[in-house]
């Protein structure tokens, strides 16, 4: 393949976009869209490791796409961090499609869920592994698109409702992000990554520069659900079928996160004082007002969207915080939260079928009638509130302690003090859903659209890799470790990128 | 000519946000149609406004002669009026089925679901 090296990188972007386009060829078999479903995101997994490990042994996977030379073509770039957010979607996607074989049913099949799940998976996976601002932006409008379709299909007023303030705040970021690359484009004649973090050192009004990165920080902001901009988000994700909410809940918002982290590390790295240190206050206010959200609330899914709030907060805070240590903390909350939550948005899907219903008051019996399932929320759940030896404590523990060596003592405190109310959230949902007895008139098990084999799969599968990611840290560790030294050495990005040095 | 693009963008910028605040559904949605004309006005005048320099090259020559329009952010703003139209299609027939469903264009009957 001497016309197109490093073909890897651009895999886990294309496998999806055919997968796809193939699904929508057998528009009339379902059977085959939900076959293409599971083969093509485990295939997507396969391909998804491969890169980590190309990724791994290199440091850097650079391909340029219609070999036109950076910085004057688009590239594809595949660092750690890149590959290991690839990894996590390959990881979700697979779950998600195994789960939707009984979870999404033949009247979302026939609106076209199978095509869009895939175009998801297409816009995330291009998202993080584009070495080129305006191609993000592009991934970005496909990974919403698909979203959008995917949030309203089934068509009931609450996701109508929760539909256009979602749509309303991802298109207000998007136009944002937009005016901000032209603002950018103007000051520096460029949209390459790796260019732009050369040219925006020698760029003579700082002011200027101060002002975009303001609104890549609002825009990503928006994406990320970061306080103050994360309203759409406990709106809208617990309104379509639980499958879609898991998807959204594992990957959605982490694109954000992905973007804040990248552009923060590798173009605005000049004036770290000033920037971070509103993300500081940004991720600390984030954590607090999602988990004081949560406590609120009595319906087990938008406890869980409140908590996703929460969880970015830490990951902006390990960007805020801006050491190696932090940073190396904030990649691996990434990598536990989009799990753990993922697994929990499942398992809320789970009792929802056992059960018929999610409001807590409602829910009730489930640890004396189903004892695996409680013990497989325990799981996520301890996971969720940091306690050990599960894979939330030692993410927790790496950005606490690298809060400590910093001497950030407020935000060491608010991190603390939201790991336990979320200790008290999942406790709720333990009390109200697993140990209290059923309340009478509930509205017992619903019918399901195939075997519930295909619920618990996933669910156990995850729950096995929140443990194992607790008990055997040391490789995922490493990873994270080596994709901070990466994000803020930005010279082997750089490197890889305008000098060639895979070609 | 710089100075009356800026304005223009910047009214445009305003009046999307003066809609996009108000109750109307509809009105919303023109919001979000001039804010995204807002955006690739602002990538059109930030690249600079070059007059009568098509960015055309000799044969034989790698350079055009002179100073020329900058074709890029011409294909940004392409890109990005497509994206914008198809978002805004979808926009459009989002908030006609929620009209079907609510039975109202105001946002302050859409609180259902918010906390």
């Amino acid at each position: 393949m001497t016309f197109a090296p490093n073909l890897i990188v651009a895999l886990p972007v294309v496998l999806p976009l055919l997968v796809g386009a193939l699904s929508l060829a057998f528009w009339q078999s379902h059977a085959t869209q939900r076959f293409l479903g599971v083969a093509g995101s485990a295939l997507l997994l396969l391909l998804s490791v491969q890169l980590l490990l190309d990724t791994w042994e290199q440091g850097h996977v650079v391909m340029e796409m219609g070999a036109w030379p950076a910085p004057f073509g688009i590239v594809l770039v595949s660092d750690m961090l890149a590959a290991i957010m690839v990894v996590l979607t390959g990881i979700i996607g697979l779950a998600t499609a195994i789960y939707s074989l009984s979870g999404i049913g033949v009247r979302h099949e026939r609106f076209g869920y199978y095509p869009l799940f895939h175009l998801l998976l297409a816009g995330v996976n291009g998202a993080f592994l584009t070495g080129d601002i305006f191609n993000l932006y592009v991934w970005f409008e496909v990974m919403l698109v698909a979203s959008f379709a995917l949030l309203i299909l089934g068509g009931e007023r609450a996701q109508m409702e929760g539909a256009i303030k979602y749509v309303t705040l991802n298109l207000l970021s998007s136009a944002l992000f937009l005016t901000a690359i032209g603002l950018l484009y103007g000051l520096t004649g460029t949209l390459n990554m790796a260019d732009l973090a050369v040219k925006l050192g020698q760029v003579e009004d700082p002011g200027m520069v101060t002002v975009i990165a303001m609104l890549f920080m609002v825009a990503f902001g928006i994406k990320a659900a970061a306080f103050p901009f994360f309203f759409w988000l406990p709106a809208s994700y617990h309104t379509p079928k639980v499958a879609v909410s898991a998807l959204f809940a594992g990957l959605l918002t982490k694109v954000g996160v992905y973007a804040l982290f990248r552009v923060f590390t590798l173009i605005f790295n000049q004036e770290v004082g000033h920037t971070h240190e509103i993300l500081l206050w940004v991720a600390m206010l984030t954590m607090l007002t999602g988990v004081l959200g949560a406590a609120a609330q009595f319906e087990f899914r938008r406890i869980l969207s409140f908590h996703i709030v929460s969880q970015i907060g830490y990951m902006i805070l390990g960007l805020a915080l801006f050491t190696p240590l932090a940073i190396v903390g904030g990649v691996f909350y990434i990598m536990h939260h989009i799990i753990v939550k993922a697994n929990l948005f499942l398992i809320s899907g789970l009792t929802y079928q056992l059960k018929g219903s999610h409001e807590l008051r409602e829910l009730g019996g489930l640890y004396r009638s189903h004892p695996v399932l409680a013990v497989l929320f325990m799981v996520p759940a301890l996971s969720l509130a940091g306690l050990p030896p599960l894979s939330g404590f030692f993410a927790k523990f790496i950005i606490i302690r690298a809060g400590i060596e910093v001497e950030a003592w407020l935000a060491v405190a608010v991190a603390l003090i939201v790991g336990l109310l979320t200790l008290y959230s999942m406790v709720k949902i333990w009390n109200e859903v697993f140990w209290k007895a059923q309340p009478a008139g509930g509205a017992g098990p619903q019918a399901a659209h195939g075997s519930l084999v295909w619920m618990w799969i996933p669910i156990v599968a995850l729950a096995l890799m929140t443990v194992m990611i607790g008990l055997y840290g040391q490789p995922i560790f490493e990873m994270a470790e080596k994709s901070a030294g990466q994000l803020l050495d930005t010279s082997g990005y750089i490197e890889a990128v305008l000098g060639g040095a895979t070609r | 000519m710089e100075i009356v693009m800026a304005f223009v963008i910047g009214g445009l910028y305003t009046a999307a946000i003066y809609m996009m605040l108000r109750r109307s559904i509809v009105k919303l949605v023109i919001g979000l149609v001039l804010l995204s004309n807002a955006a690739n006005l602002l990538i059109f005048t930030a690249a600079g406004l070059t007059r009568g320099a098509p960015p055309l090259i000799n044969l034989g020559d790698v350079l055009p002669p002179g100073p020329s329009a900058d074709p890029l952010a011409q294909a940004l703003i392409l890109t990005a009026i497509v994206i914008g139209f198809g978002v805004l299609a979808f926009a459009v027939v989002l908030i006609h089925r929620a009209y079907e469903v609510v039975g109202a264009d105001d946002m302050d009957k859409m609180k259902d679901t918010d906390t």
